[in-house]
Parts: C-alpha cells; sequence; structure tokens
C-alpha cells in the first residue's frame, strides 16, 4: 500500500501537536522524542512487514507508547521533583482514557493549537516560522536550517532556545479563548505569509525543497480557513495571495535551474487551478469593512493571473493598487515594487523619478533587487553603462548561484564589448567576495 | 535452487521525517520487487533492539545487545537463488547500503548432504 508523499512529514506535526496537549507544554520535548522513535519503528518494522491499514492510527499508537514508556522510566529514576510528580500522576490517571484523547476531532484543534503556540509574541518573527516549519510541518534541523539558509548549529540554538521559552508557559495556546486568539491570529498569518516567502525566493539549488516551502504553507492555511473563528475576511486574503504566486511556480524556474523573470515566463506553464482557488478564496475575502495588506497584494497578484500576456499586463491597476497598499503597509520595499510598477505603465523615466523618492531607501542598500530594479531602468532607458553598474551592485548582494547567474546573464546583455567582458569579470570577483562576506554573516545568526 | 538467509546489519536509524519515508519507499519497492520475481521464499521478520543472551552451562540470561551497532542484527528475509553468488547479487539492490549497514548472506544447510 503506497504512502501519500510527505505523510511522514505531516504527521509528526499531528503526533507532536497531540502529544504536547496530553502531557503539557513543558513536556515538548517527550513529544518530539515519542515522534522521532515512532518514525524510527515505522522503518523498522513497515520496511519488512509492509504499511499497516491504517499508518496514521500505528504511528500515534506507537508514539503514545513511547512517551508513557518514557514517564515510567523516569518515574522509577525519579526524586521528588514535584513538577514532574505532577505529569507523571496526570498520564497515569489519564491512561484508560487516552484513546478518547486521541479521537480524529481532536487532532485539527491540536494543529490549531500548536500553530498559534509557536507563534508566541515572545520569540522573533523568523523564529515562529522556524518553529512551525520544524514542529508543524516536521522539518528536521538541518533542513529548517537549509530553508533559512543558516547554518545547523546555529538553528539548533535558535529552536532549542525557543522551545525553552515556550516551556516556560503554564499551559498550551488556549484556542477555546477567542479573545485570545484573534489577538494572535495576525502572528500567525504573518508567520504562514513569511514561510511563503521563504519558499517562494527560493532560488538555489534545493529550489525542489523549497517549493515545499510553499506547499506547508499554503497547507497551514487552508487550516486556519477550516476554523470559523480564523477564517476572516484576512485570512482568506492571504490564502487567496498564497494560491496566485503559487500558481506561477511551475513557470518561474526553468530546466536548468534558472530564475525567469514574470516578462519571460510561460504563462501556460501556470497552474489554472491554484489561479482559480486564488480567485475564489479572493472572492471570500471580499467582505467586512477590513481592508488589509493581504487584500491588496491578492488583488496585485490577481491582475498578474489575469494577463494573457506580460504585455497585456494592467499595471494601471496595479500602481492603484500598490498606492493603496503604501496607505496601508507602506515599506521601501512596498515603493519600490509600485515604482517598477509606474515604469512599466508609463515608461522608464518615471519609474526611475520613483525610485529616487523613495523614502529610507538606505534601508535597501542590501537588497538586490533594489539595484536590479534601477538596472532594468536604465538598461530601457538606453544607459546601458548606468545599467550595468547597478546589475553589478545586484550581482555583489546576490544570496545564491541561482541570483548570480541571473544578474550577470543581465549584466551581459548590456552590449558588453571586451573592455565590458574584463569589466564583467572585475564584477564577478567583488561579487564573489560580496558573496563570502554575507555568507560568514548568516552564520553568525 | 537453494535457500538463503539475508540477516540485515547495522541499519542507522538517522534522518528527518522526510528522509526516513524515502528510506521506506526504497525498502517497499525493493521487498515488492523481490516478492514478483518469485525469490522471496519468505518475508521474514523485523527484529526489536532489545536482546537478551543466554550463555554458558547455568543458562546464565544476560541483557543484550552486545554487538557493536554495525554488527546488530535489524532483521531477516530468505530467498530462494541458484547458489550463493546469484543470492549475493539479489543482496545488492538492498537499500541498507544507503543506511551504513550491510546484509549477511547464509546458505539455509539443507538435509541432502
Amino acid at each position: 500500500m503506497p504512502l501519500d508523499a510527505h505523510l511522514f512529514r505531516r504527521e509528526y506535526g499531528r503526533l507532536v501537536a497531540s502529544l504536547t496537549r496530553i502531557f503539557g507544554v513543558h513536556n515538548l520535548w517527550l513529544a518530539e522524542d515519542a515522534a522521532q522513535e515512532a518514525f524510527c519503528r515505522a522503518l523498522e518494522v513497515w520496511s519488512l512487514r509492509g504499511v499497516p491499514e491504517n499508518p496514521q492510527a500505528w504511528l500515534m499508537a506507537t508514539a503514545r507508547n513511547r512517551a508513557l514508556d518514557v514517564m515510567r522510566r523516569q518515574r522509577t529514576a525519579a526524586s521528588h521533583a514535584p513538577e514532574l510528580e505532577r505529569s507523571l500522576q496526570d498520564a497515569q490517571s489519564l491512561e484508560p482514557a487516552l484513546d478518547v484523547l486521541f479521537l480524529p476531532g481532536a487532532l485539527k484543534d491540536d494543529l490549531l493549537r500548536m500553530m498559534f503556540a509557536c507563534c508566541d509574541p515572545r520569540l522573533p518573527e523568523r523564529t515562529q516560522v522556524a518553529l512551525v516549519l520544524q514542529i508543524l510541518c516536521g522539518f528536521s534541523v538541518g533542513e529548517t536550517a537549509a530553508a533559512f539558509m543558516s547554518n545547523h548549529a546555529a538553528m539548533e540554538k535558535r529552536l532549542a532556545r525557543a522551545k525553552a521559552v515556550l516551556a516556560t508557559s503554564r499551559h498550551l495556546f488556549d484556542i477555546a479563548s477567542s479573545a485570545q486568539m484573534v489577538r494572535r491570529l495576525p502572528a500567525v498569518q504573518r508567520a504562514l505569509y513569511l514561510l511563503f516567502n521563504e519558499g517562494y525566493h527560493g532560488a538555489s539549488a534545493e529550489s525542489s525543497i523549497r517549493g515545499d516551502l510553499c506547499q506547508e504553507a499554503m497547507r497551514l492555511a487552508a487550516l486556519l480557513l477550516q476554523d470559523p473563528r480564523c477564517a476572516t475576511p484576512a485570512t482568506h486574503a492571504l490564502g487567496a495571495l498564497l494560491c496566485l504566486h503559487a500558481a506561477r511556480l511551475p513557470a518561474r524556474v526553468d530546466t536548468g535551474g534558472d530564475l525567469i523573470a514574470l516578462s519571460e515566463q510561460d504563462r501556460a506553464l501556470w497552474d489554472q487551478d491554484l489561479v482559480v482557488d486564488g480567485l475564489r478564496l479572493l472572492e471570500l475575502a471580499a467582505t467586512g469593512p477590513e481592508l488589509s495588506g493581504y487584500h491588496v497584494e491578492a488583488a496585485i497578484a490577481a491582475v498578474h493571473a489575469g494577463a494573457a500576456r506580460f504585455d497585456a499586463t494592467d499595471w494601471v491597476t496595479i500602481v492603484a493598487l500598490y498606492d493603496r497598499l503604501m496607505d496601508l503597509a507602506s515599506s521601501p520595499i512596498v515603493a519600490l515594487n509600485r515604482a517598477v510598477a509606474i515604469a512599466f505603465r508609463s515608461g522608464p523615466a518615471s519609474g526611475l523619478a520613483e525610485i529616487r523618492e523613495i523614502a529610507e531607501v538606505d534601508r535597501l542598500s542590501a537588497y538586490p533587487f533594489y539595484f536590479a530594479a534601477l538596472g532594468e531602468m536604465e538598461s530601457r532607458s538606453g544607459n546601458k553603462e548606468m545599467a550595468r553598474v547597478h546589475f553589478g551592485q545586484a550581482l555583489g548582494l546576490a544570496r545564491n548561484g541561482m541570483e548570480r547567474r541571473f544578474y550577470a546573464a543581465r549584466l551581459a546583455a548590456c552590449d558588453a564589448g571586451e573592455a565590458g567582458v574584463r569589466g564583467l569579470e572585475a564584477m564577478w570577483d567583488r561579487a564573489l567576495a560580496g558573496y563570502e562576506k554575507m555568507a560568514g554573516d548568516r552564520a553568525g545568526i | 535452487m537453494s535457500e538463503f538467509v539475508f540477516l540485515f546489519r547495522g541499519r542507522e536509524r538517522l534522518g528527518s521525517a522526510e528522509q526516513q519515508q524515502k528510506t521506506l519507499e526504497k525498502w517497499r519497492a525493493w521487498m515488492i520487487e523481490l516478492g514478483q520475481s518469485g525469490v522471496l521464499a519468505n518475508p521474514g521478520m523485523p527484529l526489536q533492539d532489545a536482546a537478551k543472551r543466554v550463555v554458558g552451562a547455568g543458562r546464565d540470561v544476560h541483557d543484550g545487545p552486545f554487538a557493536e551497532i554495525k554488527d546488530l542484527v535489524n532483521g531477516f528475509i530468505v530467498v530462494t537463488a541458484e547458489d550463493i553468488d546469484a543470492a549475493c547479487e539479489i543482496a545488492r539492490g538492498c537499500p541498507i547500503f544507503e543506511q551504513s549497514g550491510g546484509v549477511e548472506v547464509r546458505p539455509v544447510a539443507s538435509m541432502t548432504p
């Protein structure tokens, strides 16, 4: 009997979420240990005996037994730690009722509870996302580190510290409290947005892994949408946004693993099912008085999805939407995207004028897309020299091989003569030096 | 045709959930292939780690496992093959090699001399 792809990963989240509810958030370590043990057992037994009828039930029973075993062993060795006694007593008194606690209806709530718990305001945003990825999505420490382009040791420390923070809470997040849910929902939405973003900006030799991040974000957003308390217009808008961006993923990377610009993507490869899902969610989001940044971003994505060809894109509407987004959530990055849209609507000179007006532009000094945008606009204005300079700057800030190749190609397209080629090599050396430094910075996370 | 026991040894249990599932899928594919090609005499059994040894004249019982992890038998199957070389050929396809483990191939002693 074949397994669902990623079954183990998904089940990890479920197992940990349920066991944490039963044994308490201070026993998160136990839940994780029990879940990991269940997978080791599954690998050992199923490889020779075959996959059981109900793999989820098998895994849950195995994990549960393991958790109880560990607690019993600890009891015999235990000193008189009242915390431990309490949790052991709880577990023992729960034993007869354990089956009831593992009912399927409870599982969905457990996942939601765990997701809200991970988005603890005491943790930095990126750490919340890392926790969601590691606990709910079943990514290993190494896989989580790769997702954030961090190193294993740094990520391990970050996760351990985060879990220690969670363990200090008396209880796991209480999803029965609507007030608490409403208060924390924005953080959960943001975590999913950031998770999707990590996957979308993918662009590395491991882009297949990073496409997974988008999938996971969408899966968890769907979970939010299943709960009436969480299925707010903003959540629908977030869901729409994720679907509409994900629809373009198949066209974003070529067979050689290189990035393809929006203007050059084969739109026949866009996933029309996702476009339909996204538009449906956007419609459902159009209720109530609240307009969120997600609404506007989803609307922008919808305009792109509706264009049969790049030159058929409704830039006028997109610029208007970016104006709205600047009202709701202004930032140099939003301003940059708006300037690019204006360049496409009214020509590169207008775009350049807008870019020069960006407030807090120094915050973009390490953002390669800023220089790439400048390069693009100078190039289209016929200023090849300036374009070359800017693409060189973008290249210097490129964060991985895929981005480097993209910017290098843009650079090469700037009519490189012989002198230009030498300039290109010189740029390349500087670019590599820049990358080494950045890799060092990242390792320090 | 004779029978041969494959003793699986030294499987590493490491890896992420995703990697473990991929490994499992490889084992299932290999086992199914063996079954379909008719060489699987007995699908055998996985073995738990806990082991006890009964030794000596007094039949003392000691807790195990004793062997180094890499020597620990994780499980076995029985296959049918022309001879031990053919059996070893079959063993080469086992996914355990990707888990830093190995296969010990032992002919089942036959009654006919």
